[in-house]
């Protein structure tokens, strides 16, 4: 029956957060048993030995009470640093990683990886490599944790959040949904397969017989009729979305944003909240309720892939 | 704790308890001390509730399959035990009971500054009780007792807003009850009881009060937003509809943060009554911990996010509120060391108080330094949201605050009832409760580590050997709180007389009769010496005449 201390450590920041970890136990263990001995000692040495004893009062000690302040405090500012340390590390992905989406919903996992293989409760990934994932919602807030990775994050509806990791340990671990979520979040578990590059691309190979993510988000721009007015080959009566991605666009109210998932997600969804300039509002309708979080994604990979004018991801485009 | 059972003895002297027979004068009460009965009453009640939702959490948790109820039950339990221990046990538990009776009596005034406020806030209690107890009986609420959005406002079909109703309205019972001790505290002080010979129970409660004038009314306009949102579909917090789900979590915790040192403060104070005591000292860094206890209540209110890192909150809020909550520790852990050092050179006995105190100090510890892993970045993103924050805040809560809640009881029982309790079953208890206690939640830290997240009905098989530790640790735990729940009562009849001041405590309350008159005293003390004047002469047995 033996318990271990340390969940499997499967990815680059798993050690770090570890010796934090251990770091913090020991400063906790010293100074518990610190104030547990100093209890006991006292309440040995000085017990009472007789019904009328009266001590000798003491007051305090200005020198005492700064020194337990500031010296606990310096001791916190080490936690405070490390912890900002890591956090800040891992916070923005690195700009090779790969995209991995993610879309919670009571109480399942789906996962999609941009070749279009897709899976339910289980997510495969190569060794060494980062891999970026988008988080989306369908309906409550979940929160997407891999305890072998030591990472977490809140999967909050309306809105796109990313985490990041690169595996260092080929093996199967845990997927949990941290956030309560209702009747059946317990069992909104599943597995993350860490696997070899050979493996991995085996299982890329096998997977997704409906064409890439781009190759899916483009059939449903055909089938929800953005392609009327969003013309990729000449100006129609929405702007031109080739080239889009990653601009900053300017909009009719004068403020400029950078066109990302975000911003794509919300013009698809309310498309009069941020309105290009020149264009006029109200003319596109809302899709709110009628395209699923899975196809915003695929939508949002297909006009991600006409950002690079030389390469269209997808192939059989609008002529 | 029933005081029905008091039998009237022919040659008691008059006090609060034989001045008046029958319901009535219970319930038309404007006596603070039998209004704090009142509140000793209900808020056991709701405990031993609360405690039955915890005890079936635990034996369902003894395997990793969910077989004993279904996954809604299940969730309906941790949420109906969390709400009735936060919203009805913890948050009222202290300055509802003994902060009521005590307090006033501490700073040698008759009652409190608005007696019917006073009683008015216990039928407020009552009526919020009676909204959450329905919401239990009509078939539960799942939300859990953060009533996180849009799950809260949107998708549960339970009885979300009779019970957010429930709470809403104890709010304003918790709102009055602050009012009217601060109002006491500045107006009611008798004669050379000046603010730096207040006991330190006194200023921590003072403080507590200002958390709860300033922070419930925040939680309970977030709950009438949930509420809205839920009834009319106004779009505040579902983003389906326009709202912000994290906007949500900022005001809930922006009050449910304090509300934690709304629960623990009391008990702070309690510790500081308690060690010097049966210590026989003066405290040590009087102006330190009474200082801290204000600079708790205000630095707590800028620290809620740090129960947000992983919602995609701004890293350099992130930054912000981790430092703070480093912060914050500061004057918690002055509080700690200056027990100890008030424990120094004294004449220490191990009566049953004592020994809470004793654990109280320990345990606090623990949970006060789990609490900085939870602040630390790095750890918090693996930790946040698994059974190491549930270790966490029941190290507080329950080693903190339950235990100065029971060392308090037995401290001031012989003034309240004029009896004794038998000691070796109270020191037995008390050994249970400890053992019981830390058998329960250390191996919580473990299983949260490990990655076990919280709230879940079946769990992965690999965690199985800790849980089972952590239900064995519950029925230990359960038994301790039995025991001084059935002597309690046993010693309101066939205790032995306590005497007016059985610990020779100082503190005006040990200064007039057990139990006290009325009017607390038969003519209104003049002070003239600082609290825990340990190391003067007059001996505190005859000194029913203080001055």
């Amino acid at each position: 029956m033996q318990v271990p201390l340390f969940p499997e450590a499967a990815s680059s920041i798993a050690r770090q957060v570890d010796y934090l970890y251990a770091y913090l136990s020991v400063v906790t263990i010293v100074m518990t048993g610190l104030i547990f001995a100093v209890v006991f000692f006292f309440a040995i040495k000085y017990r009472r030995k007789s019904p009328n004893e009266t001590p000798r009062q003491i007051h305090g000690s200005l020198v005492l009470e700064i020194t337990w302040s500031i010296i606990p405090f310096i001791v916190m500012l080490s936690f405070f640093w490390w912890g900002a340390e890591i956090f800040f590390a891992n916070a923005s992905p690195p700009s090779n990683a790969m995209d991995v989406y993610v879309v919670g919903k009571q109480w399942m996992w789906k996962i999609q990886y941009p070749e279009g293989t897709r899976e339910i409760n289980e997510l495969h990934v190569p060794i060494g490599r980062p891999v970026k994932l988008t988080l989306a919602s369908e309906d409550v807030i979940h929160s997407f944790f891999i305890p072998a990775f030591r990472i977490k994050h809140d999967v909050v509806p309306g809105r796109y959040d990313t985490m990041w990791f690169t595996a260092t340990k080929p093996g199967r671990y845990h997927i949990f949904c941290a956030e309560y979520c209702g009747t059946e979040h317990s069992g909104m578990i599943g597995w993350v397969t860490v696997m070899n590059d050979s493996d991995y691309e085996n299982w890329v190979a096998s997977g997704g017989t409906e064409g890439s993510m781009a190759q899916q988000g483009e059939r449903l721009f055909e089938q929800y009729g953005c392609s009327t007015c969003h013309q990729t080959e000449q100006q129609g009566r929405g702007p031109n979305l080739r080239g889009l991605y990653g601009s900053r666009v300017q909009l009719s109210d004068g403020r400029t944003v950078l066109a990302d998932d975000s911003f794509i997600r919300e013009s698809i969804l309310n498309p009069n909240a941020k309105v290009t300039a020149g264009y006029r509002p109200d003319v596109m309708p809302t899709f709110q309720g009628q395209v699923s979080e899975e196809q915003l994604l695929q939508m949002i990979v297909y006009i991600k892939s006409l950002a690079n004018p030389g390469a269209p991801a997808s192939t059989g485009g609008r002529q | 704790m029933s005081t029905a059972l008091q039998t009237p003895e022919v040659a008691e002297t008059p006090n609060y308890l034989n001045s008046e027979y029958g319901w009535k004068s219970w319930l038309f009460t404007k006596d603070h001390k039998r209004i704090a009965v009142l509140y000793i009453i209900s808020i056991t009640v709701m405990f031993f509730i609360g405690g039955i939702f915890a005890s079936l959490i635990r034996i369902e948790l003894l395997t990793p399959q969910g077989d004993l109820v279904n996954s809604d039950t299940y969730n309906k339990f941790f949420t109906m035990h969390g709400i009735v221990m936060v919203f009805f046990f913890l948050i009222p538990s202290i300055p509802a009971t003994l902060g009521n009776f005590f307090l006033p009596m501490q700073i040698g005034a008759k009652d409190l500054a608005f007696p019917r406020i006073n009683l008015l806030s216990w039928y407020i209690y009552i009526a919020g009780a009676i909204f959450a107890l329905s919401a239990i009986v009509l078939g539960g609420v799942d939300t859990g007792w953060t009533f996180y959005t849009p799950f809260s406002s949107t998708y549960s079909n339970t009885f979300v807003i009779t019970a957010a109703v429930g709470v809403f309205i104890a709010g304003f019972s918790s709102i009055l009850t602050g009012l009217n001790f601060i109002v006491t505290v500045h107006k009611m002080r008798a004669p050379g009881m000046t603010w730096g010979r207040l006991p330190l129970f006194v200023w921590a409660n003072y403080a507590t009060s200002l958390i709860q004038v300033l922070g419930t009314p925040v939680v309970a306009i977030t709950l009438a937003l949930v509420g809205l949102e839920r009834a009319f579909h106004i779009g505040i917090f579902d983003p389906a509809i326009g709202g912000d789900p994290i906007l949500f979590q900022h005001m809930f915790w922006f009050y449910s943060h304090p509300a934690v040192y709304i629960m623990i403060l009391p008990g702070m104070g309690v510790i500081s009554e308690l060690v010097t005591c049966f210590s026989r000292k003066s405290i040590f860094g009087y102006s330190f911990i009474a200082a801290s206890s204000l600079g708790i209540a205000i630095i707590g209110f800028l620290v809620w996010g740090h129960h947000m890192f992983v919602t995609g909150m701004s890293m350099y809020a992130s930054l912000y509120f981790s430092l703070l909550t480093m912060l914050v520790a500061v004057p918690s852990a002055i509080k700690v060391f200056n027990w100890t050092a008030t424990m120094f050179r004294g004449s220490i006995s191990y009566d049953t108080p004592m020994l809470y105190a004793f654990g109280f100090i320990g345990l606090f510890t623990i949970g006060g330094l789990t609490g900085l892993f939870l602040a630390t970045l790095g750890v918090d993103v693996h930790v946040t949201d698994t059974y190491f924050v549930v270790a966490h805040f029941h190290y507080v809560m329950v080693g903190g605050m339950v235990l100065a809640y029971l060392g308090g009881m037995h401290f001031w029982w012989p003034k309240i009832t004029g009896r004794m309790y038998p000691e070796g079953w109270a020191k037995f208890a008390c050994l249970l409760v400890f053992a019981g206690f830390n058998l329960t939640f250390f191996p919580q830290f473990i299983t949260g580590y490990l990655g076990q997240p919280r709230r879940y009905h079946a769990y992965a098989p690999e965690f199985q050997v800790l849980n089972v530790m952590s239900t064995a640790g519950a029925s230990v735990l359960g038994l301790g709180y039995v025991i001084p729940l059935i002597y309690f009562l046993w010693s309101m009849k066939y205790g032995p007389k306590a005497g007016n001041n059985p610990w020779n405590a100082k503190g005006l309350e040990w200064q007039t009769t057990s139990p006290p008159p009325t009017f607390n005293f038969e003519q209104t003390p003049i002070v003239t010496e600082d609290a825990y004047a340990y190391g003067s002469e007059s001996a505190p047995e005859e000194a029913h005449h203080h001055d």
